[in-house]
């Protein structure tokens, strides 16, 4: 215990010298969260659209109109020739086109049901399945306000195909969202982001701390004093695990602040998980370490382990979404577990019990990776 | 140059010394294979207690392989070693301990400062605090670096820097200390006032094992072994070997020896043959 004292405060003592490098740890994931959870949004606003009313009854007009007070779509150009709205669509001036035929009014109130067309630019497959998903909502609102209205729409990938109007299924189909009832986006984005800010701080720079003094030498001498290995390997992990858990204190409070992130579950719970997901974390970088021979190769191995778990972590794409083989290593990485964790903890609030599972998949992955990157760690060359 | 006024003429109680007990160091056959790239080639040798042992050759020659196989940071491939009585294979830890090591890299924290990187190295060999402090307070002072204790070791010259980590490494009184290439590097002034802290080591009982690029350096030594392609050429006291190279100093029985491979090895060994201070690669 008397030698580990020795080692932490220098630790310490060196990452306190590094003016640099506490800014890199303190302040830049602060900042990253601030611009990466304005940034990393699915909404669109105001997306650029083009309307062929050629009705131009007060039921177009009103559903135009609809569809601009949402805030998601904002009228560029308008005319009646679909042609020209095409011709728009693909010099991509504008991102949809929505079509109204001649006697949509008369249709809606002798048929009951009249078709309205949008047509998107799917080149940007993810946004155009957001503004779909907005109209949608917005024109089976409109529907029940007129209490009689059931348009259709198709959404045509590329703007290329011919438009077409396809039947509407006489469903009424009502969502409600669970505990992020208008979908706010922050509040499954935000917690999510704090966790790979954290994993990056722990996995990273703890293994380039330890490649470093490999690179200079001075781990060669450590490893000729009878400091132990198990000395040596909590010398180097617990400071950044301290660090870690002070960032992820630091972002909840951005969170809570400035996102005004739900935290109805218990903290106590959402630490109790970043303590054993931060032991995962510390194992991988400490298993990089024992690989990477400079400081350049523990940087390569880690973004290149870190760019997996993130796109695997069902942060940006749904976890179930994946092929099978996809679901299994995302199964198998701890940053989904945390991140399942956060969100069930901090948006719905739920209890040890509720979390349990991923709570031990967490435990266990921090103990396996943490004995096997500590067997690899060898004071002696083979 | 002669050694140094202060510990020159043989020492009594430590010619009595090197006769006594077990050597410090026994060396067997020892052997460390890369592939199919031999460093240290089946060497054996003592080192009595209290002995000044230099360890010569040219670069690549294998002395760096041989030490961090002595130390334990490197496995034999086969032969057999002890250090301060324990093998290297199984009693590593037991090793460490009892010795000292400066690397031909410079190794102390060059982000703490003098007296940090002395306390660190204390409290690892388990120092008390009260001895932690008063072993600060004495080396800072024979090192006439008092006024520098907080000084960022990164800002010290680098003659200061390798006396101070020659002191580190010997901070916890080990019975043998390893020094791989201690002086490279450092003015002729420096490197006298190292010798003389080695001697003043010797005297008080340490065993040492250095490696020199310098020959005037091998002069200094009880005894030298020269290592060429990782095999021992020569081993003996300075004088003994001059006498069976007929040759007036250490450094033309080192050319003798080393010349035919250095040629050879162009780039790499002729280089450090003739001009010692020059390196081209580091030394395996």
């Amino acid at each position: 215990m008397r030698t580990l004292k020795f080692l932490l405060r220098k630790e310490f003592l060196q990452i306190f010298r590094d003016h640099t490098m506490l800014r890199l740890m303190i302040i830049v994931p602060v900042v990253q969260l601030l611009v990466l959870s304005n940034a990393a949004t699915f909404e669109v606003r105001q997306a650029r659209t083009y309307v062929v009313d050629l009705d131009n009854s007060s039921a177009s007009r009103g559903l135009v109109q609809r569809l601009v007070a949402s805030g998601r779509f904002d009228v560029s150009a308008r005319s009646s020739s679909m042609a020209l709205a095409n011709e728009a669509l693909l010099s991509r001036d504008v991102s949809v086109i929505l079509n109204v035929p001649a006697d949509f009014e008369r249709d809606l109130v002798r048929a009951r049901q009249a078709p309205v067309q949008l047509v998107f630019n799917a080149e940007d497959g993810a946004g155009a399945a957001v503004l779909q998903s907005y109209a949608a909502r917005i024109i089976s609102g409109y529907a029940a306000e007129l209490g009689q209205l059931r348009p259709t729409f198709t959404t045509l990938e590329g703007a290329t195909a011919a438009p077409a109007v396809v039947a509407a299924p006489r469903i009424d189909l009502r969502t409600r969202g669970w505990y992020n009832p208008e979908l706010r986006y922050y509040d499954y984005m935000v917690p999510g982001i704090l966790v790979l800010l954290v994993t990056i701080v722990a996995t990273s720079i703890a293994a380039m701390n330890v490649v470093r003094e490999k690179e200079i030498g001075t781990l060669e001498q450590l490893n000729v004093t009878p400091v132990t290995k198990s000395q040596l390997i909590a010398s180097k992990l617990l400071p950044f695990w301290i660090i870690a858990l002070v960032d992820l204190t630091i972002g909840l409070g951005v969170a809570k602040l400035v996102f005004d992130i739900p935290m109805r579950g218990s903290l106590l719970l959402v630490f109790l998980a970043a303590v054993l997901y931060l032991l995962a974390a510390l194992g991988i970088g400490l298993w990089i370490s024992t690989v990477a021979e400079t400081q350049q190769q523990a940087m390569f191995i880690s973004f290149a382990i870190n760019m997996v778990y993130l796109l695997m972590s069902g942060l940006f794409t749904p976890i179930q979404s994946m092929p099978t083989w996809a679901q299994w290593i995302a199964e198998l990485s701890p940053v989904k577990h945390f991140i399942v964790i956060m969100r069930a903890v901090l948006v719905r609030g739920a209890s040890i019990e509720a979390v349990q599972v991923p709570l031990i998949a967490l435990a266990a992955y921090g103990a396996i990776v943490l004995t096997m990157a500590a067997r690899q760690y060898s004071k002696t060359v083979g | 140059m002669n050694r140094p006024e202060n510990v020159s003429g043989p020492a009594p109680p430590r010619e009595l010394r090197l006769a006594q007990i077990q050597p410090a160091i026994e060396v067997r056959s020892l052997t460390r294979r890369f592939d199919d790239f031999t460093a240290v080639d089946a060497i054996s040798f003592d080192v009595q207690a209290g002995e000044v042992f230099g360890f010569l050759g040219a670069n690549g020659a294998g002395k760096t392989t041989a030490i961090r196989m002595l130390i334990g940071l490197l496995a034999p491939t086969s032969g057999e070693a002890r250090v301060a009585g324990h093998d290297v294979r199984m009693e590593a830890d037991r090793i460490r301990r009892r010795i000292g090591y400066m690397s031909q890299r410079f190794s102390l924290y060059e982000d703490l400062t003098a007296r940090e990187n002395i306390r660190l190295y204390a409290g690892i060999y388990g120092l008390s605090d009260a001895a932690i402090r008063e072993r600060t307070e004495t080396l800072l002072n024979r090192l006439r670096l008092d006024s520098h204790g907080d000084t960022l070791v990164r800002s010290l010259p680098l003659g200061w820097r390798q006396k101070l980590a020659f002191s580190v490494a010997m901070v916890h009184e080990p019975e043998i200390v390893f020094l791989d290439e201690p002086t490279g590097g450092v003015d002729p002034i420096t490197r006298r006032q190292f010798w003389e802290m080695i001697y003043e080591a010797a005297q008080n009982g340490t065993t040492i094992l250095v490696t020199t690029h310098y020959m005037d350096e091998a002069e200094y030594c009880d005894r030298v072994s020269i290592m060429v392609e990782g095999r021992i050429a020569a081993l003996g006291t300075p004088a003994e070997l001059k006498a069976e190279f007929g040759a007036s100093t250490i450094e033309d029985v080192f050319v003798q020896l080393a010349r035919p491979t250095a040629e050879i090895a162009a780039g790499m060994a002729a280089g450090s043959a003739g001009t010692p201070t020059s390196r081209t690669m580091p030394s395996g």
